[in-house]
């Protein structure tokens, strides 16, 4: 069932080439219909695994042979760790298309791009053969910087370069450690679940485990290769930033923790407290750069950063309880900042033209786009992790778990909280709520449209949904967590 | 007893009625209306609890208890004593008088009044809250709207005072939120009275350093200090505690009347009551082992905001730090209440008086500061935004009434005997001097100058030649009359009849002694 994720997006991809090029109403509804079919593909996937696995463990969904003299296997498979993922793509996809519904510049060959790219990122969630895993992963890549370079805007070429350049170099590192975790296991097979049977020798680990994991992680914006996200952000069109924050960055986190995580545990633990350090620095530095930004998307792509940052720091508690949060941390931070970066893009730049910090405090967009004011002011509140929004959980147990290990880093990363606050405090005065001494320009914003409305109740309703009752997630997530796959992971650490 | 969900009830109805605000078509009047009648519902539902509260029982009545999260140890857990009950009741009686001061405000009139019942909501939450999960919640429930309030309709430096409002209330909550945190991670426990059980055996401690010591926390005794001052942060901040209270002048003065009013009334209430709920019977060992420094900071912050009153010009700031010295009576009963002594009658006894004091005092002070933030916004209204303390003078002949009742306030808050604020000093001080005499006797310097600077107010307002251009000053209007005319009585009741609060904080404040 999940498997048509993927193959809904391809073909939606494919449909949408075929579409005459004038009609553009054609090529958004498709779109929309493609998104939605696999969000309600991924819903009931969802559903059904939580009714029939209670045990949290690995259901296949198709093992074929691919190409036997390698031991290559199409091999897709869910748990609730990918299908809650799958479920943010499938979100952040439907409300992606909603917020270009305006594109009016080669609107079907955008969409096509942006379904090979969603239909990738499934791909790679459901992926338990590392060489499918790592086609699907190029597969999302390549689309991303069409989408960038053909549709974005500031310094688009360069942010998109940027962008693929980071992606290849880190998927090439995957590519190196994985090779070689297949020489040394001597398995002759690329399957995960068997792979990860294999107790690989420990000096072998340190490394394998670094190059695989930093590969990885360079995508899920680890400090200090994160460089590419700010400037991608900032480059990328709204649907595309709002991926990439969205769904992307989680392309990286997701693969560190299935992959790089799962087969090299002792190089995990050689490497546990360097990568939290690493993780906090991100969380703390990336609020501080955001704080002093003009530009509204550069505040959130660092924001990203620091958001990020707590991803990766519950990974490396190694225990339930920070992995729980980190897995949650990835879908709560893929749908807030896919609204902020909605906002910013769709509502405010492509009716000022401005993100400039200093350009909109003249406008009063308080009273020129209140839809957009509420709709950021909630969002911002979310991403400050205040409790009620879905943050607040995922960061409450990041948290808890990192407590019992790393004491200091904990209290660090509380700092980082605060930045966060204040970054987000800053945009709301400065970009909403300016005091005006000069009299209101009489400019008029075009008022926002219902499926501008769809997409940020979509989001705002999941945000708030998941932040009051997180056990929907939870049920899905935890009994992964606790499963057979994941216990050498949590070894070292405290339950 | 009902089995009506009267708790949850009472939080939902401002929430509701919030949302029917801003839903109500664009005419400001009628969501005004919804707004003002959704206040008197969830008065009508407090005062419900209150006359079917036991006052016989201690320990938490009309509770509800429901999963919520089982697997994180978060469950929807309400419940109601006597403090929560004083607390609830001085909420739902200020929102409907803060919204009555309110009433002319034009400008996104909608937005106001639904920012001011959310703020209720998350009043109500947090008295009635015993979940940390969901106390959080409501705890920041009430900050966001009062930012907005501040914000959006304050005075001329409102960005800046709301900011910094914003920014020192959020610090404290983050250390809280880490504290807790930590506390969860060794107990996995989020509710109060079962962590509140596990601090009487003695184990909350022990648990948190077998789970959180090692290279960094070396000792028990600073991995729990280090966690009481995250949470005690949290509270001091929100009180406010010297030094932590800089925000509080300038958020009160800027914000607009109704605002300030629910903001002194009752969300500085909010802290005083996480010391009492929270941080009593969580860290009793903490709060006694750091007396003497916490009743040092309680004796500053009573002498040096007061003092600070007396040194202001402009009447907003100095109700304003009045207040704050207020609140500083009841941390100095707090603080006086730990002390250590034996275990017999008289010394519970006046340990007793001096936290049956700290509650009355909260309601009491909820009552006077907001009648007086109102006469101040009043006088605000009619001199076109002047509110400095020499801009006046001999308004007492244009304005009998006001000056009478304005007057009232006034010594209500100095502590005139008849009138509320002095049976919750007297108690106070009573439980205070014995325990703690050196800090008892030096706070009465605090109400010494309260005395000073409040007649200075009167004198200067009220008396003297008046001057020219207020002789057209208008006496107060039918309608503010009879908004001030029952909080003026409620005063004369309790003051007169104390027994009224009394005989409900004090099954609470004997419970809250088990601890020590």
């Amino acid at each position: 069932m999940l498997a048509w994720t993927i193959y809904i997006s391809f073909l939606g991809a494919a449909a949408l080439v075929l579409l005459p090029a004038e009609n553009r109403r054609a090529a958004r509804f498709t779109a929309l219909l493609t998104a939605l079919a696999g969000l309600v593909v991924g819903l009931t996937g969802a559903v059904q695994y939580e009714r029939q696995t209670p045990s949290g463990d690995v259901v296949d969904l198709v093992h074929a042979s691919w190409i036997p003299d390698l031991g290559i296997h199409y091999h897709l498979a869910a748990d609730g760790v990918s299908i809650t993922l799958v479920l943010l793509t499938g979100i952040a996809a439907v409300a992606g298309v909603l917020f270009s519904w305006n594109i009016q510049q080669r609107t079907k060959e955008f969409f096509a791009l942006y379904f090979a790219l969603i239909g990738g990122v499934y791909g790679v969630f459901l992926s338990f053969d590392l060489f499918l895993l790592f086609v699907f992963y190029e597969i999302a890549i390549i689309p991303k910087y069409f989408l960038i370079a053909s549709w974005g805007s500031t310094r688009r070429e360069y942010g998109a370069m940027k962008l693929a350049l980071y992606s290849f170099v880190g998927s090439a590192m995957v590519l190196v450690g994985l090779i070689a975790a297949y020489v040394v296991s001597g398995a002759h097979t690329f399957d995960l679940l068997e792979l990860a049977k294999h107790s690989f020798p420990a000096p072998f680990q340190h490394w394998a485990f670094l190059l695989v994991f930093v590969g990885f992680a360079v995508l899920a914006g680890l400090w200090p290769f994160h460089t590419w996200a700010p400037t991608g952000h900032v480059a990328a069109p709204t649907a595309a930033s709002m991926l990439l924050a969205g769904v992307v960055m989680k392309l990286g986190a997701y693969g560190a923790l299935r992959v790089a995580m799962t087969l090299f545990p002792d190089g995990l633990r050689y490497w546990q407290n360097e990568i939290a350090l690493l993780a906090v620095i991100g969380i703390v530095y990336g609020g501080t750069v955001a704080l002093v930004q003009r530009d509204i998307k550069f505040v959130i792509g660092y924001s990203s950063v620091s958001h990020m940052g707590f991803v990766l720091l519950g990974l490396m508690t190694l225990t339930q309880i920070g992995l729980i949060g980190a897995v949650l941390q990835m879908f709560s931070h893929g749908i807030v900042a896919g609204l902020l970066f909605a906002v910013v893009g769709r509502m405010i730049y492509d009716r000022t033209h401005t993100r400039d910090l200093g350009e909109l405090q003249p406008m009063n967009l308080n009273a020129l786009a209140p839809f957009a004011m509420v709709t950021f002011v909630i969002a911002g509140a979310a991403s400050m992790g205040l409790p009620g929004f879905s943050g607040f959980i995922a960061e409450l147990q990041v948290l808890a778990g990192a407590w019992s290990v790393f004491p200091r880093l904990t209290i660090l990363a509380g700092a980082g909280i605060l930045v966060g606050i204040a970054f987000m405090l800053r945009v709301w005065i400065k970009a909403f709520f300016a005091e005006n001494d000069t009299p209101k320009q009489a400019v008029h914003l075009e008022p926002t449209t219902l499926p501008e409305r769809a997409g940020a109740f979509l989001l705002l309703g999941t945000t708030v949904l998941i932040g009051l009752c997180p056990g929907l997630l939870l049920n899905l997530i935890s009994p992964t967590l606790h499963s057979a796959l994941f216990q050498p992971l949590l070894k070292g650490g405290l339950p | 007893m009902t089995t009506l969900p009267l708790l949850t009830l009472l939080t939902l109805i401002p929430l509701a009625g919030g949302v029917a605000a801003l839903l109500a078509p664009r005419q400001s009047k009628l969501s005004r209306l919804i707004a003002f009648v959704a206040s008197l519902l969830a008065l009508s539902c407090a005062v419900l609890i209150w006359a079917a509260f036991d006052t016989g029982k201690a320990g938490y009545q009309f509770g509800e208890h429901v999963d919520w999260v089982p697997s994180l140890g978060v469950y929807y857990h309400l419940g109601i004593d006597g403090l929560g009950l004083l607390m609830v009741m001085l909420s739902a009686l200020i929102v409907p008088f803060a919204m009555l001061a309110s009433w002319k405000i034009e400008q996104n009139s909608k937005l106001y009044f639904a920012l001011i019942l959310f703020l209720e909501a998350g009043l109500f939450g947090t008295f009635t809250a015993l979940n940390f999960f969901h106390w959080f919640i409501y705890w920041e429930l009430g900050l966001i709207p009062a930012f907005f309030l501040i914000k959006m309709w304050g005075g001329p430096k409102r960005t800046r005072a709301a900011n910094q409002f914003f920014i020192y209330t959020l610090a404290g909550s983050v250390a809280m939120l880490l504290a807790f945190l930590a506390i969860y991670a060794a107990t996995g426990l989020f509710d109060f009275t079962q962590l509140a059980g596990l601090a009487e055996k003695g184990s909350l401690d022990t648990a948190l350093f077998a789970k959180l010591g090692g290279a960094f926390f070396t000792s028990k005794e600073t991995l729990a200090t280090v966690i009481f001052l995250g949470v005690f942060l949290g509270f001091a901040v929100k009180a406010p505690l010297m030094p932590f209270h800089t925000w509080l002048p300038s958020a009160y003065a800027e914000a607009p009347t109704g605002t300030s009013m629910l903001l002194t009334g009752a969300m500085s209430k909010m802290g005083v009551y996480g010391f009492l709920r929270i941080l009593l019977p969580l860290f009793p060992t903490q709060m006694r082992a750091m007396q003497t420094p916490l009743l040092c900071l309680a004796v500053v912050t009573i002498v040096f905001s007061a003092a600070a009153a007396l040194a202001q010009r402009d009447l907003k700031r100095m109700v304003a730090y009045s207040s704050i010295n207020h609140v500083g009576y009841c941390l100095l009963g707090i603080f006086a209440a730990v002390q250590l002594t034996s275990d017999s009658v008289a010394w519970t006894t006046e340990k007793a008086a001096a936290l049956n004091g700290v509650m009355l005092q909260m309601f009491n002070h909820g009552l006077t500061a907001s009648a007086l933030f109102y006469c101040v916004g009043l006088i605000e209204q009619r001199s076109g935004g002047r509110r400095g303390l020499d801009d006046f003078g001999g308004l007492r002949k244009v304005a009998p009434v006001f000056c009478g009742l304005m007057g009232i306030t006034l010594f209500a808050s100095l502590g005139l005997p008849g009138l509320n604020g002095f049976v919750s000093e007297f108690l106070i001080f009573k439980g205070s001097l014995p325990l703690v005499g050196w800090a008892a006797a030096v706070s009465t310097l605090g109400l010494l100058i309260t005395a000073i600077f409040l007649l200075t107010i009167l004198q200067r307002v009220f008396s003297g030649p008046l001057q020219n251009r207020w002789a057209g000053w208008k006496d107060l209007t039918t309608g503010e009359r009879l908004t001030l005319a029952p909080v003026i009585a409620l005063m004369f009741v309790i003051g007169i009849f104390p027994q009224i609060l009394i005989s409900v904080s004090n099954p609470t404040a004997l419970a809250i002694l088990k601890h020590f």
